[in-house]
């Protein structure tokens, strides 16, 4: 099933918070398997929704199709889509990506502890010696054992990067990452997310609403076009 | 135990509310084990007032009357027997041995006990303790009288001082015993029962002292003033500080010259005898007579005054529930800032059921750690304070490992701390289904 020419297939998606206003009326999105795709997505478009139920933690009100990297969520599991995100997928918020308690190797090794078959893609090496790599490729090898509020909002959002990347994910969920971030640290942090996507052959679903970044995507979409339940701001 | 490990992290994250919360679990356990372990001793020490004891015998009267004022040295007997009596009942087959018993007169309020060698040799309390002289020597005169230590510190007094008693149970002045002044001639050791508070004398030295009293008045001589023209039996003046009526009637007529007993402390010779013997007693027509088995009166009496403990319990349960309410309350109001973490966790696959059993864990670590330093509080105070309130109550708590009753306190707690720890991990639970991975602020 992780074959499946698409990473996220959407057909007729609707959806509602309870008896709220529909949020998201999606007929069709396709997200083909290794390209990066920019979504353009001011807010109120419904971008944090829509990756929501991409990622597994929000069932649709109703859709023909939610298959997730061949998964079709409609008919599985709260757990099993747990698992699945867990174990395929990365996830980068716009800030505060890291847990305050943990220091920062152990926020990247996080995803793995928790996801055994996650774990088992690590090629052998310890969590501890992955999560170094990566942090050292992204610059961040003095702080491996430093609290993460000794961090900046860039060195933050590098060590997010890492987690969301660790054991190889099939896909990067990226939600405006870059917007807490100047001109250059936005430029510099986007070159290692490409690098290190292409580097774990993770297809990246990256939603921002800075239509000057999507030009560096393979494919660019516009979700208030897709979406015909946004509403303007 | 990834789950258990993330609890303790975020604990430890939250150092100030953690250390608060697990200090204010501690106290409660503390008190309520702390309550629960001087209840204990106060009941043992009550209990083991007096031992090996198998019957209290007393005139006719009321059973806690019996035990009080032999025992505990409280309140006044409710009359005499007769040496010949006593000496009957002495002779039965089945007792093995007897403690006679003259009680009536004090010291400064401390009880004056007219007894014989046989006190020293079988009076027992707690466990195996017996009365031993620390200094001096036991009463060998008639002006001899033993102090116990209680006694000697509080009047200081030491061997050799010379006293007089006086005539009733409360005070001094008139009614003093002038005329057949003691001399100490022992102190005994502490006890930490009612013989610290008792003096103890012979059966002849409380005689002799009486000798020429009559219905509990001295001989003329010794109180000329009082003597109103005509009056046979003059009345204590009712303004003085020396009610002595009670003793004066109870004690009654020491004129004979003829012992007279309050009570007498009987052991068997087989202990399944006590109770055919108290019958035979409590029946006896010769002369009326109240027989009481200590260790059902010390429960009864126990039993009577024992509704306090409760009333105790329940404010330690209140203070209890008072902790778990701080640590449901610190968790909770810690919920609304981490949401944006339980959104972090979900977005790494964590599933709604890890998220609200982080939350137990938390909840679960603070009361195991509330529980355990609560305990350990306890001991500390125990071992540190213990000795002190032996000294200043006579209540000894014995430091005993942790019994079935403090495990149950422990579990209950954690199982307590546990549910509490529920509330929160719902909220967490709802709303990590609700809101998704979109982070709150």
């Amino acid at each position: 099933m992780t074959d499946a020419p698409l990473a996220v297939q959407l057909e007729d998606l609707r959806f509602r918070y309870r008896a709220g206003p529909e949020v998201l009326d999606i007929a069709s999105l396709e997200v083909p398997r290794g390209r990066s795709v920019f979504l353009h997505g001011p807010s109120g478009s419904g971008k944090t929704t829509l990756l929501g139920v991409i990622a597994g933690v929000l069932v649709p009100t109703a859709a023909k199709t939610v298959r997730v990297l061949g998964h079709d969520l409609m008919t599985m599991s709260p757990g099993a889509r747990d698992a699945m995100r867990g174990d395929h997928l990365g996830y980068l918020f716009q800030l505060f990506n890291l847990l305050p308690w943990l220091s920062v190797l152990d926020n990247v090794t996080l995803p793995v502890e928790l996801h055994p078959s996650r774990r088992a893609r690590l090629d052998g090496a310890t969590p501890r010696e992955a999560a170094r790599g990566l942090l050292e490729r992204l610059g961040l090898g003095d702080f491996l054992d430093r609290p993460v509020s000794d961090l900046s909002v860039g060195q933050q959002q590098r060590v997010a990067a890492a987690r969301a990347l660790i054991g190889r994910p099939s896909l990067v969920i990226a939600d405006e990452p870059t917007s807490a971030l100047d001109t250059d640290r936005r430029d510099a942090f986007l070159d290692l997310l490409f690098q290190e996507c292409a580097a774990a052959g993770a297809t990246l679903l990256f939603v921002s609403h800075d239509l000057q970044l999507g030009h560096r995507f393979d494919t660019r979409l516009s979700l208030p076009d897709l979406n015909r339940a946004a509403v303007a701001v | 135990m990834l789950t258990l490990r993330l609890a303790l992290r975020s604990l430890a994250n939250r150092r100030l509310t953690t250390v608060l919360t697990i200090l204010s679990i501690a106290l409660s356990v503390a008190l309520l084990v702390g309550v629960e372990n001087v209840r204990r001793g106060i009941r043992e020490s009550f209990a083991g007032t007096i031992r090996g004891t198998d019957l209290i015998v007393g005139a006719r009267g009321g059973g806690q009357q019996l035990l009080l004022s032999s025992i505990f040295g409280l309140g006044a007997a409710s009359g005499t027997l007769s040496w010949d009596t006593y000496q009957r009942w002495a002779a039965h087959p089945a007792v093995k041995w007897t403690i006679p018993m003259s009680l009536g007169d004090s010291y400064h309020g401390y009880r004056v006990v007219g007894t014989t060698e046989a006190f020293m040799e079988h009076y027992r309390f707690r466990n195996d303790g017996r009365p031993t002289i620390a200094v001096g020597a036991f009463v060998a005169s008639d002006r001899d009288v033993v102090l116990g230590s209680e006694v000697a510190e509080r009047r200081g007094l030491a061997v050799g001082d010379a006293i007089a008693l006086t005539h009733g149970l409360r005070g001094t002045g008139i009614m003093d015993h002038e005329e057949h002044p003691f001399r100490v001639s022992g102190i005994l050791a502490p006890t930490y029962t009612p013989i610290d508070r008792s003096l103890y004398t012979s059966l002849e030295g409380i005689e002799a002292m009486h000798a020429g009293w009559q219905n509990g008045v001295p001989p003329m001589s010794a109180l000329p003033s009082l003597v109103m023209p005509g009056a046979e039996a003059p009345e204590p003046p009712s303004d003085s500080a020396v009610p002595a009526a009670p003793p004066a009637t109870t004690t009654a007529d020491h004129a004979e010259h003829d012992h007279q007993l309050t009570a007498f402390l009987l052991g068997t010779k087989n202990r399944f005898e006590s109770l055919r013997l108290q019958r035979e007693m409590n029946t006896d027509i010769t002369e009326p007579l109240t027989a009481i088995l200590p260790a059902v009166s010390l429960t009864e009496l126990w039993h009577s005054i024992g509704y306090a403990e409760d009333g105790a319990r329940i404010i330690t349960a209140a203070v209890l529930l008072v902790g778990l309410m701080g640590m449901l309350v610190s968790l909770y109001s810690t919920l609304e800032e981490r949401r944006r973490e339980m959104a972090i966790l979900r977005s790494l696959g964590a599933g709604p059921r890890r998220i609200a059993s982080l939350l137990v864990f938390e909840s679960g670590v603070l009361s195991v750690l509330g529980a355990v330093v609560g305990v350990g509080l306890t001991y500390l105070v125990l071992i540190v304070g213990g000795g002190m309130a032996e000294r200043h109550f006579g209540i000894s708590i014995p430091v005993t490992p942790p019994g079935s009753l403090e495990w149950a306190y422990l579990g209950g707690v954690v199982v307590a701390g546990v549910l509490v720890g529920l509330v929160p991990a719902w909220r967490a639970y709802r709303s990590a289904l609700q809101d998704g991975l979109a982070i709150r602020l």
